[in-house]
């Protein structure tokens, strides 16, 4: 376990110690801006002077400004206790049901995800039992299916929410109509691998038994696609939340993480945005990890894994 | 022919720790090798015949004893590149053809490429595989595979040749026309072959010398100088000497088994 | 409704067609594999063409195909502009430069055990998450411009392009590896003529997940900021206009450009990994 647990903690320590290393080129002409005007003598002086200037070169001149990068309002990089204490901030120290909260935003942005991640995942595997059985289905949709996955579908988003709001249907259908497109696709393609998974000679032992093909689904097909599922259930879970959070962009919403990340955007509020970022980030790889723990306990209960 | 020692082991060992205890894949093994022998290894599995030629290639390290390829240590010989290998799996490369798969010790091993064509003609008529150099592997069945591999490990004349059950994924009849093919090969190059098997007959109708090895710890049971002729055709193995032999090898398996 | 029930008709009678070709004897051939999807794909046109003529949709729903093409037509340049701006400056700038920048760093960690052992989990993590989301933070640090959409691209296609490049360079069997070793090849050979080419299959197959997300990254990133012009852009605004018809010529555009993207390193992909079972059809 420590084998595998080192290099993962020593990339994770590197990454944030360059983080932090960053934060000092990347707002230093800003807190000098803010030094100067508090009356501080700043090498050279005017913000237009130093404006074209290299950052590394102005921290090296004027290095008394170094610790007024990381205490920011509005950095340009903002350091990561600054975007954990907002985050702690909008999470533990408010009300879940305070419009602030970003616990209260990640739950409107996940219900969306979950509702579609459901009917997209529901639908694919219909659709991938159908393709699997019907040679017509197969011969039609199929390459329909395949060729979707090179079209950037995320474009079509904004225009759906209008549609549906257009005959009256607003809030969290429509992002749940784009979460179940993006997640379907990914289920239909891996589900039909994994139906068609078992190899010849495992059919043919059913077909002497004389196993009909609902039997040969349920007793074979099925189990046997489990693997594939899951894998194809980790994308479209991730996709699933993409489409939420994209979902709540086109029509200036402001409920979700999305709209969080949209409002920061507008008001230039940077550490709300990182923190919103940061809390989708720990939203998808919660989904990811929850899949994954089912998709162990499952296969370990079948002896597949 | 001269009878000058190529392979030396004294009292080889290689003992690993599992999660079970410790596993002596090879215990105390003695054996010397002449130049130009003909030395088949054989036994169950587990008996460490394949730890042992790793061992001879320098793809696995001893824990104990002494073994000398050529005089020197076997990674001193291994980087001199003193032998060719040959895997249960042909393991050519897909991407390359038959002709670039030959080709890939001696460009890794700088010859010239003029050295390089020549070379690949010459150990593709060797094999009987002439006509393939453009092909590619999978447009080859598995004999002819095997083929392939034995061309590529011959390409750079090493003078040993080791072989871990070069022919064993393969059909009968294919492997008794690839055992005719390998003796001829081995008479006209005289290279040193050391050879992994689990086939009594291919055993005793290939070599000079066979070590019979068992299990748990691997050790060797037999060694047993081969009286055959020098010219074999397939039909000697119906010969009353090589049903001796065979059964000779058979008492050893078998002996190795009962002291478990 | 005569309209609804002749739809109908069109339906039932293309999907018995294409049953018909697809359990009959030339369902194998080339040419029955190309026209039955081809049919099934034409016949929704051709249902939704009149179902929404035929039943009045309003076009701020559904737009009938025909307006579509027509506004297409009728707007070439608009649309070529955007395509330029977002698929030619944004895309496929950070498409080059992302996946560049992936494979050095993976040739890199790979020198070291240590470090793709402690990559991978955190690359599969980072690949995993909503990095969309980082979209308002590069507009903000790159501007408007097709910088920023390059840089979204850049930061979608790497961690993928990565975690497969990683994987293709250690796919190498034990015995392979072992080959080598009898060799006495130097790491920088057995690099090039072993793990490289035998990386090749992984290595691509980022590659054809990246042309997606760069395509949806450039655009997506235009909806949090961009000058006039621009796929995401256009469609952003077209739908504050309620004019769909010209959304659905730009997710026409979108498609076009996405697929051929894929289609193209698809192409490469079967000349350079040639020897591949996946390529060779068995």
């Amino acid at each position: 376990m420590t084998q595998k647990l080192l290099p993962i903690l020593t990339v994770i320590l590197a990454l944030l110690a360059a983080w932090y290393v960053a934060v000092v080129p990347m707002n230093i002409k800003s807190a000098l801006t803010t030094a100067e005007r508090a009356g501080a003598d700043v090498v050279p002086a005017g913000a237009k002077e130093r404006r074209d200037l290299s950052a590394i070169g102005l921290v090296a001149t004027n290095s008394f400004a170094i610790a007024a990068t990381f205490s920011q309002d509005r950095p340009r990089l903002p350091a990561p206790h600054q975007v954990a204490s907002e985050l702690w901030k909008t999470t533990v120290e408010k009300k879940i049901t305070s419009k602030r909260s970003l616990v209260f935003h990640a739950w409107i942005t996940l219900s969306a995800t979950l509702l579609g991640f459901a009917i997209g995942t529901g639908m694919g595997i219909l659709l991938a039992v159908g393709i699997v059985h019907s040679r017509a289905m197969d011969m039609s949709v199929m390459p329909w299916a395949i060729a979707s996955q090179t079209i950037p579908i995320l474009a079509i988003a904004p225009m759906i929410i209008v549609v549906l709001n257009s005959i009256g249907i607003q809030g969290l259908l429509p992002k749940a109509f784009i979460s179940a497109y993006l997640s379907f696709f990914p289920v239909v393609v891996g589900m039909v691998k994994g139906l068609r998974s078992p190899d010849r000679m495992q059919l043919d032992l059913l077909k002497t038994y004389n196993s009909s093909a609902p039997q040969s689904l349920l007793k074979l097909r099925l189990p046997a696609s489990l693997p594939y599922l899951f894998a194809s259930l980790k994308i479209g879970i991730a996709a699933s939340l993409v489409g939420a959070i994209v979902g709540e962009l086109p029509t200036g919403a402001v409920r979700g993480l999305g709209a969080r990340l949209l409002a920061g955007s507008y008001y230039g509020q940077t550490v709300q945005i990182w923190s919103a970022l940061f809390m989708a980030a720990i939203v998808a790889a919660s989904l990811v990890a929850l899949v994954g723990v089912i998709q162990r306990l499952t296969l370990k209960k079948m002896g597949m894994s | 022919m001269a009878q000058e020692i190529v392979i030396s082991a004294k009292d080889l060992s290689l003992t690993f720790a599992t999660g079970d205890g410790a596993v002596h894949a090879l215990k105390n093994v003695s054996l010397d090798v002449k130049k130009g022998e003909f030395v088949s290894f054989i036994g169950p599995s587990g008996c460490g015949k394949t730890t042992f030629l790793r061992v001879m290639a320098d793809l696995e390290q001893p824990t104990g004893g002494n073994i000398t390829v050529n005089g020197v240590s076997p990674s001193a010989a291994r980087q001199a590149r003193a032998y060719g290998y040959v895997f249960q799996a042909a393991g050519l490369y897909p991407w390359r053809s038959i002709g670039g798969n030959i080709r890939l010790p001696l460009e890794i091993m700088g010859f010239s490429k003029a050295e390089q064509a020549e070379r690949v003609k010459n150990v593709l008529e060797l094999v009987e595989l002439s006509d393939f150099e453009k092909k590619f592997p999978w447009q080859l069945s598995g004999g002819m595979q095997q083929r392939a591999s034995i061309a590529r490990a011959l390409a750079f004349d090493a003078d040993i040749l080791l072989m871990d059950e070069p022919f064993g994924a393969l059909d009968e009849i294919v492997r008794d026309h690839l055992n005719e093919q390998l003796l001829k090969l081995w008479k006209r190059t005289h290279k040193t072959i050391g050879f992994v098997t689990h086939s009594i007959p291919e055993a005793v109708y290939l070599s000079t010398k066979i070590v019979v090895m068992s299990p748990r710890p691997g050790r060797i049971t037999d060694v047993i100088e081969s009286s055959l002729p020098e010219e074999r055709p397939l039909n000697i193995r119906d010969s009353e000497e090589f049903i001796a032999i065979a059964q000779r090898v058979r008492e050893g398996l078998r002996a190795g088994h009962d002291a478990e | 409704m005569s309209i609804v029930f002749f739809s109908i008709v069109v339906w039932i009678a293309a999907w018995t067609l294409n049953v018909k070709l697809a359990n009959g004897t030339a369902s194998g051939t080339r040419l029955v594999k190309v026209i039955v999807p081809t049919l099934f794909g034409l016949t929704l046109l051709l249902v939704w063409e009149m179902l929404v003529r035929g039943l009045n949709v309003p076009l701020v729903i559904l737009p009938p195909p025909s307006l579509v093409v027509d506004t297409m037509a009728d707007n070439l340049a608009i649309l070529w502009k955007d395509f330029v701006q977002t698929f030619l400056k944004g895309a496929l700038r950070g498409y080059l430069i992302g996946c560049s920048a992936a494979i050095l760093t993976a040739f890199l960690v790979d020198r070291f055990d240590f470090l793709s052992r402690g990559l991978l989990p955190v690359g599969n993590f980072i690949a995993a998450l909503p990095i969309i989301g980082t979209a308002p933070i590069l507009v903000m640090w790159f501007g408007f411009d097709w910088q920023s959409k390059a840089a979204v691209v850049v930061v979608m296609v790497f961690f993928p392009m990565l975690v497969n490049t990683v994987a293709g360079l250690r796919e190498t069997t034990a015995m392979q590896r072992d080959l080598m070793h009898t060799y006495a090849a130097r790491p920088a050979q057995s690099f090039l003529k072993l793990r490289l080419p035998a990386a090749m299959p992984f290595m691509f197959n980022g590659l054809k997940i990246s042309t997606t997300l760069a395509l949806i990254g450039a655009i997506v990133a235009e909806f949090f900021g961009s000058p006039v012009v621009g796929m995401g852009f256009r469609i952003s605004a077209s739908v504050g206009q309620l004019a769909l018809d010209m959304v659905w010529a730009e997710i026409v555009v979108a498609a076009l450009a996405g697929s051929a993207f894929y289609g193209a390193v698809a192409i490469i992909e079967k000349g350079v990994t040639f020897w591949h079972p996946s390529q060779r059809g068995s």
